[in-house]
């Protein structure tokens, strides 16, 4: 599939959601609750397809998101940067991203976060697999940055409905 | 057929997708006349052979079908008790089908909860931490196969004890399940999946499988 049939699909999906709810923050909660039921089936896509086994702890969770997971499913390989202390706390930064090819933000939608689907990807995904995160958005090309910059925060294991094994 | 039969079983230990692939099993109808030399008994809502054995009707078989009418449970197609029925000499001859009883929808749910549990307790058990829980269970007539993924959902194969090649069936599966079942956007997640797509695709991966492994004996 052209990958500009997909950037068109996605602008299509942003424009329409826009003029549904004509708020920009209902859009962004919107956005993320989309990206949040694609993450939850994603996730079994990537696990059967990539053999790659449990992580054991956020850095290496970090690597698996960056070096397989977006390869496999955007083409791009965003750096890991900017690590807190704690190593809970990580920035991804995207030097291109497919979703926004062609787009300019006009100044009437300055608060939109344009490709905040991809923050609901990575928290449902990582949902499944035991592991409560926060992903936001920090830089964004389409605002003026140099580059698209995506933050996650580990927040939590959870604990309930662990699959047999995993205690 | 090598591969007896697949279920799928959700985080919560719910069975959400079971297929049966055996060969049509032994069954034997035979012409009756009164007095029923064999011994019925009801058990669990069907009428089993307790006692008795001809012309490959076995203990433990159940009757399946009166006069080519096939038997609801322990009823007769028009509602009459299957031993009240046949204590009556009025209604010999009489022909009556056996056969090994299949599984009820209910009994798969119940047997797939107790697999769960038994799973469950199967990595608590462990020594080491971090057990990968069953993976096999190997009888002298079939083998279990199990493969619980990293989300919580389990796959599990019943196969011939010569059949190969399982493992890489069970991760086949996986990919069918994440392909047909999860890119389905109208299949909720941990709900019994009744999607055809699935269903196609997982029959075409089980006669691939029994190609490509060793072969049992036939059906």
């Amino acid at each position: 599939m052209s990958s500009e049939l997909f950037t068109l699909t996605y602008g299509a999906l942003v424009t329409q959601l826009c003029k549904d709810y004509e708020n920009d923050e209902d859009v962004n909660k919107q956005l993320d609750k989309m990206g949040y039921n694609i993450g939850v089936r994603l996730i079994e896509d990537f696990l059967a397809r990539s053999n790659v086994g449990r992580c054991h702890d956020f850095r290496e969770t970090a690597d698996v998101i960056a070096k397989v997971a977006f390869k496999m499913y955007l083409g791009i390989t965003p750096s890991i940067t900017n690590w807190s202390p704690a190593g809970d706390e990580f920035s991804l930064i995207l030097e291109n991203n497919p979703l926004v090819d062609f787009v300019e933000l006009p100044d009437n939608h300055s608060s939109l976060i344009y490709s905040n689907l991809l923050c609901g990807v990575l928290r449902g995904a990582l949902e499944m697999v035991q592991m409560a995160v926060d992903v936001k958005f920090v830089q964004d090309t389409l605002k003026g940055d140099g580059v698209t910059e995506i933050r996650m925060r580990f927040i939590k294991r959870i604990e309930d409905n662990l699959p047999a094994g995993e205690e | 057929m090598a591969i007896f039969s697949v279920y799928v079983v959700n985080k919560a230990g719910g069975l959400i997708y079971q297929l049966d692939n055996y060969a049509p099993r032994a069954e034997a109808e035979k012409t009756f006349s009164y007095p029923l030399d064999l011994l019925l008994k009801l058990h669990d809502e069907r009428v089993l052979v307790a006692f008795g054995q001809r012309d490959g009707i076995r203990v433990g078989h159940a009757v399946l079908s009166i006069n080519g009418v096939d038997v609801n449970g322990k009823y007769t197609a028009e509602g009459k008790e299957v031993l009240e029925y046949l204590g009556n000499p009025a209604n010999y001859p009489v022909s009556i089908r056996f056969g090994r009883p299949r599984l009820t929808s209910n009994e798969k749910l119940m047997l797939a909860s107790m697999f769960h549990s038994l799973f469950a307790i199967g990595s608590q058990l462990s020594p080491e931490l971090g057990s990968s829980g069953i993976e096999m269970l190997e009888t002298d007539t079939f083998k279990l196969h199990c493969f619980q993924t990293l989300t919580g959902i389990k796959f599990v194969v019943l196969a011939d004890p010569r059949q190969g090649g399982i493992d890489s069936l069970l991760r086949k599966i996986y990919e069918i399940y994440s392909d047909f079942a999860l890119k389905n956007p109208f299949y909720s997640l941990e709900m019994p999946i009744r999607c055809e797509l699935f269903d196609q695709n997982l029959k075409l991966a089980l006669e691939v499988a029994e190609k490509a492994g060793t072969f049992g004996p036939g059906s």
